[in-house]
């Protein structure tokens, strides 16, 4: 894999580059190296169990403390949102953040959720910096001499660093993200005020119905529910005292009232039809590395979760990650925890999506949302095929909006290829209600900048 | 929530008399309650006390990060309030017999709040009824001063673990008499080392001089030892009055220093802020005990349960439902510390040297392996010394006393290492060390330490704050400083500052990758809301 990019970098080489071109370049391919050869993407220690997380009610009782319900709690969520906002006028900075958890889940897949979250600040001890060279000892007893390995564990990706970027595992397992985003989604669009989404698209029925053998029906019907006429059959003898509790009884003695029989019968199901299908695609080139997949990812979870409440759960999304080559991932947690890979090339990510939309002719059913995220580097350094590519999702897309977040070393006032392409092919003059697009240094970015940066892009 | 059934009520009665007989001694009145899951949710954030003052942080998941609890002042979840009377907690669908374990578990607990000394400043509180009352006092400041109490709550609870704990438990029973008198005090603590700066042999021959002066005649000792010291320093005199003169400022910790001292608080129209100061501090103070009795009061408990039970008829037909409940409970992690399994391991391991008497300085003497294989005097004081270590030990003094090669040896106890295999991406653990020096360090390690900050009061005006942080290796958790240092602004009412140290990483020249550390003392200063970091 590493071998792969001085390839392509000599590919690119044989073409004339500007010394800025050729540093961008090199610099990307630096950050993969540096990504491949370095192991602190990946944490080192793990963590133990220590003194603290034992208590008598779990190990005795197996009471442990439930998470409230966000559901239950929405409610005075709303007036905690409402207390934050006052803070600011107060003159103190707001506290409640909404985080994201990558929770292991019992098939040791990560599961994103998201909660309203806060920190108690205090003077605590920083147990991460010592100047000693390993990680935190634990405790352990039984067999085994000094030096002796006793057991191991897959190292999982640094949560501090990059939270929850790395390797998604597999495909199969199901993330079921969209509960929470909705509930995400109310509360940002509450909280940050966000505008709420135009209706662009032909009207469409918000539900179509479909009939199923779903409805219980006693006496007459489609299909008899045997088990649950039994349930009636053996209810009606006991109150004859045709059975009586403990004792033996002779089926063929139960009297069966035409009443007790239950049927399924056919009715009529309300069922929720997709109103927008939005495409996330975001750059994951070794240059993203840490902090703008960061504002990305974060970025298009906010807008995921918003766009969910918007469409009352009734959103279909696609998801495309690209570095020189672009590959549809299955779903947000892919998406969200897909690990950085090689060099950047834009073009094909919108190549890819504009097959997806034609090849399903998705454009004559749906509103077409898509969502760009990158820090603004494209080898491509004219973007040629890249405004081609942009130009034809133009044509169904109802919204087109790019994020570019800059790396630290990008100055700030300093425009990046992509932002400078995009700008000098005229489009975001040409079709200014639908293509969008903010750049924001990605280090040290709140949550408010994110929000404000999605405004930007859906306004 | 729902008190236990008489049914059961009456099997939690014969446990106390059984417990009682084996020698633990409580209060007779006891609450027990049944709690559901939807109680858990409710009680869990108000660290299971149900008369807990509200306040939005308890609505809101609280981001922890590694090591959670270590950061926490309280010990969250536990199944018995130290309180009078004291309650506890069930599950509504536990069977008798797991009940009966668990009330024998109940009752060393509560045995041990009312025995320890580390809760002698609880002994006296009805902490539940204290926490309603407060409760109630904060809504009613609430109905007054609105989100205000809030914030002083929030700003007062960022520095709620810098109690002092130890010197305000060590000011009980406190005896004055026995304190040198001022200007001796004044001599030896402070003239001689702070300001003629002798060196340490002078001070211990000025202090025998002292004592051999005294020894002859307390009243002619003493004056003719300070003859001498003014003609030595004919400075001395005019330096005490100096200092005698200054108003003594009683400083016992943080929290207390800005409650007396703030002149923010000390405005009328603020007065009420100090109420709120006074319940969280109080709040921070009566868990302080609880979590330095982790281990110990764990291994207690575990050890009377296991007792009790075992000899106890009703155990008939639920033997092996206990032995696997109880391994769950008190076996020695692989890898992992078990609070349960290490405090029942020492109790147990106290027990036995002193029922063969090798708690003594004659076994200490001995160093032939056989020899001390072999020694057993059969004291029959086991359980007299497990007695004293559940009135006298806490969690440091009790593995820094006994945690000895033997007892490491005796468990198969070990220090887990863990390395980084790159090329397999595994994180491998191993067994870094048995020996006890190693063992005990890492226990001391996990062990709940807040940082030790100190106001310094030389420095300290109405216009500036001063806190020292006294490093002991660790730096401050960085990003947390500039938003207490907010909360602290916001109590004193003027610019704050902290003397930390910070860790800084350097890469060393010669062998790069091999990162060095320096230490450096740093000062943060808040004014405005504004912080900034200089260097000392």
């Amino acid at each position: 894999m590493k071998e792969i990019f001085p390839e392509i970098f000599q590919k690119y080489l044989g073409r004339d580059l500007s010394p800025d071109e050729k540093w961008v370049i090199e610099n990307e391919l630096q950050s993969c190296r540096e990504i491949y050869n370095k192991e602190t993407v990946y944490k080192k220690t793990a963590d133990f169990t220590g003194f603290y997380d034992f208590h008598d009610l779990a190990v005795l009782q197996q009471l442990l403390p439930e998470k409230p319900d966000i559901l239950a709690a929405i409610k005075t969520l709303e007036e905690l949102l409402e207390q934050d906002k006052l803070r600011e006028l107060d003159g103190f900075p707001r506290r409640i953040r909404l985080g994201k958890l990558v929770k292991p889940s019992k098939d040791n897949k990560g599961k994103v959720i998201v909660v309203p979250s806060t920190t108690e600040p205090k003077f605590y001890h920083d147990d991460s910096v010592t100047d000693e060279e390993e990680g935190e000892g634990t405790g352990g007893a039984g067999e085994g001499e000094e030096g002796e390995v006793i057991g191991e564990q897959k190292a999982q990706p640094q949560p501090g660093e990059g939270e929850g970027q790395g390797a998604g595992e597999g495909d199969s397992a199901s993330h079921d993200m969209s509960s929470e985003a909705y509930d995400l989604g109310k509360i940002i669009t509450q909280k940050f005020e966000l505008p709420n989404l135009k209706d662009k698209g032909k009207k469409r029925s918000f539900s179509k119905y479909t009939y199923d053998l779903t409805d219980q029906n006693r006496g007459f019907g489609q299909l008899l529910d045997k088990k649950a006429t039994l349930r009636r059959v053996i209810k009606s003898n006991i109150l004859l005292e045709n059975i009586k509790p403990g004792e033996p009884f002779n089926p063929e003695n139960l009297l069966i009232n035409p009443q007790d029989t239950v049927y399924r019968i056919l009715s009529q199901e309300k069922d929720f039809e997709t109103q927008a299908v939005v495409f996330f695609l975001r750059d994951y080139s070794g240059s993203m590395q840490g902090d703008p997949t960061q504002l990305v990812t974060t970025q298009h979870l906010l807008i995921y979760s918003w766009l969910m409440y918007q469409y009352q759960n009734n959103v279909m999304t696609r998801f495309i990650v690209h570095d020189t080559e672009a590959k549809e991932v299955p779903d947000f947690y892919s998406y969200y925890t897909s690990q950085v890979a090689g060099g950047t090339k834009v073009a094909p990510a919108f190549k890819l999506m504009n097959k997806i939309i034609e090849e399903e002719q998705l454009m004559t059913d749906y509103n077409i949302y898509v969502f760009y995220g990158t820090d603004g580097d494209d080898w491509d350094s004219d973007g040629k095929e890249l405004i081609a590519e942009i130009r034809k999702t133009l044509q169904y897309a109802n919204r087109l909006g790019i994020t570019v977040a800059k790396n630290s070393w990008t100055p700030d006032d300093k425009t990046t290829t992509v932002e400078k392409n995009i700008e000098s092919s005229g489009l975001l003059k040409e079709k200014s209600d639908l293509i969008k697009m903010d750049g924001m240094s990605a280090t040290n970015v709140s949550e408010e900048r994110i929000i404000e940066g999605i405004k930007k892009l859906v306004s | 929530m729902e008190l236990i059934s008489q049914r059961t009520k009456k099997i939690m009665e014969e446990c106390k008399a059984r417990a009682k007989d084996a020698g633990l001694s409580f209060d007779n009145e006891t609450l027990e309650y049944i709690v559901t899951n939807k109680d858990m949710v409710e009680l869990s954030p108000k660290v299971m006390i149900p008369t807990l003052y509200d306040y939005w942080v308890h609505d809101v998941e609280v981001l922890k990060g590694h090591g959670k609890y270590k950061l926490y002042p309280n010990n969250p979840y536990e199944t018995v309030i130290n309180s009078r009377p004291a309650i506890s907690f069930y599950n509504d669908n536990n069977p008798d017999w797991m009940n009966i374990m668990i009330f024998y578990h109940v009752l060393a607990h509560i045995d041990f709040f009312q025995n320890n000394k580390m809760f002698e400043r609880t002994w006296n509180d009805d902490f539940v009824g204290q926490a309603l009352a407060d409760k109630r006092l904060i809504a009613s400041l609430r109905s007054e001063y609105g989100r205000w109490v809030d914030y002083t709550i929030e700003f007062t609870r960022n520095i709620d673990n810098l109690v002092g704990y130890f010197d305000y438990l060590a000011m009980i029973n406190y005896n004055n008499e026995l304190d040198p008198e001022a200007a001796v005090a004044f001599y030896f603590d402070v003239f001689l080392q702070d300001i003629a700066k002798v060196p340490d042999h002078e001070l211990y021959k000025e202090i025998d001089r002292y004592n051999s002066l005294l020894s002859g005649n307390r009243d002619s000792g003493n004056a003719a030892f300070f003859a001498d010291v003014k003609i030595r320093f004919p400075e001395f005199q005019a330096k005490y009055e100096k200092y005698a003169s200054v108003k003594k400022v009683n400083v016992v910790d943080v929290m207390q220093f800005v409650h007396d001292y703030s002149p923010f608080l000390n405005k009328e129209e603020n007065s009420w802020m100090k109420l709120i100061l006074n319940i969280v501090r109080n709040t921070s103070v009566y868990f302080q005990p609880q979590i330095r009795t982790k281990i110990i009061n764990e291994g207690w408990a575990s050890y009377w349960h296991d007792n009790l039970f075992r000899t106890d008829p009703r155990i008939a037909g639920h033997e092996v439902g206990y032995s696997i409940l109880n391994a769950g409970v008190t076996s020695l992690r692989r890898v992992g510390l078990n609070p349960y399994a290490i405090g029942l391991r020492l109790i147990e391991h106290v027990e036995k040297l002193s029922d063969a008497g090798r708690i003594s300085r004659e076994f200490e003497l001995i160093t032939g392996i056989d020899k001390r294989n072999n020694y057993n005097k059969n004291t029959g004081k086991g359980k007299e010394s497990i007695f004293k270590l559940r009135k006298h030990f806490s969690d440091f003094t009790l593995i820094n006393s006994f945690v000895s090669q033997d007892f490491v040896d005796e468990y198969d106890l070990f220090v887990v290492g863990q390395k980084y295999d790159q090329t397999r991406n595994v994180i491998q653990y191993y067994v870094k060390s048995k020996k006890a020096a190693d063992y005990k360090q890492m226990l001391i390690d996990s062990l709940y330490h807040p940082p030790r900050i100190t106001v310094d009061t030389e420095k300290t005006n109405d216009n500036n704050l001063y806190l020292v942080h006294h490093f002991e290796g660790k730096q401050l958790v960085q990003q947390f400083i500039p938003d207490t240092l907010l909360g602290i602004e916001y109590l004193w009412g003027a610019q704050v500052q902290l003397e930390t140290t910070d860790i800084v990483q350097k890469k060393s020249i010669e062998n790069e990758g091999d990162p060095l550390y320096e230490f450096r003392k740093v000062i943060y200063t808040i004014k405005d809301k504004k912080v900034t970091k200089t260097n000392l």
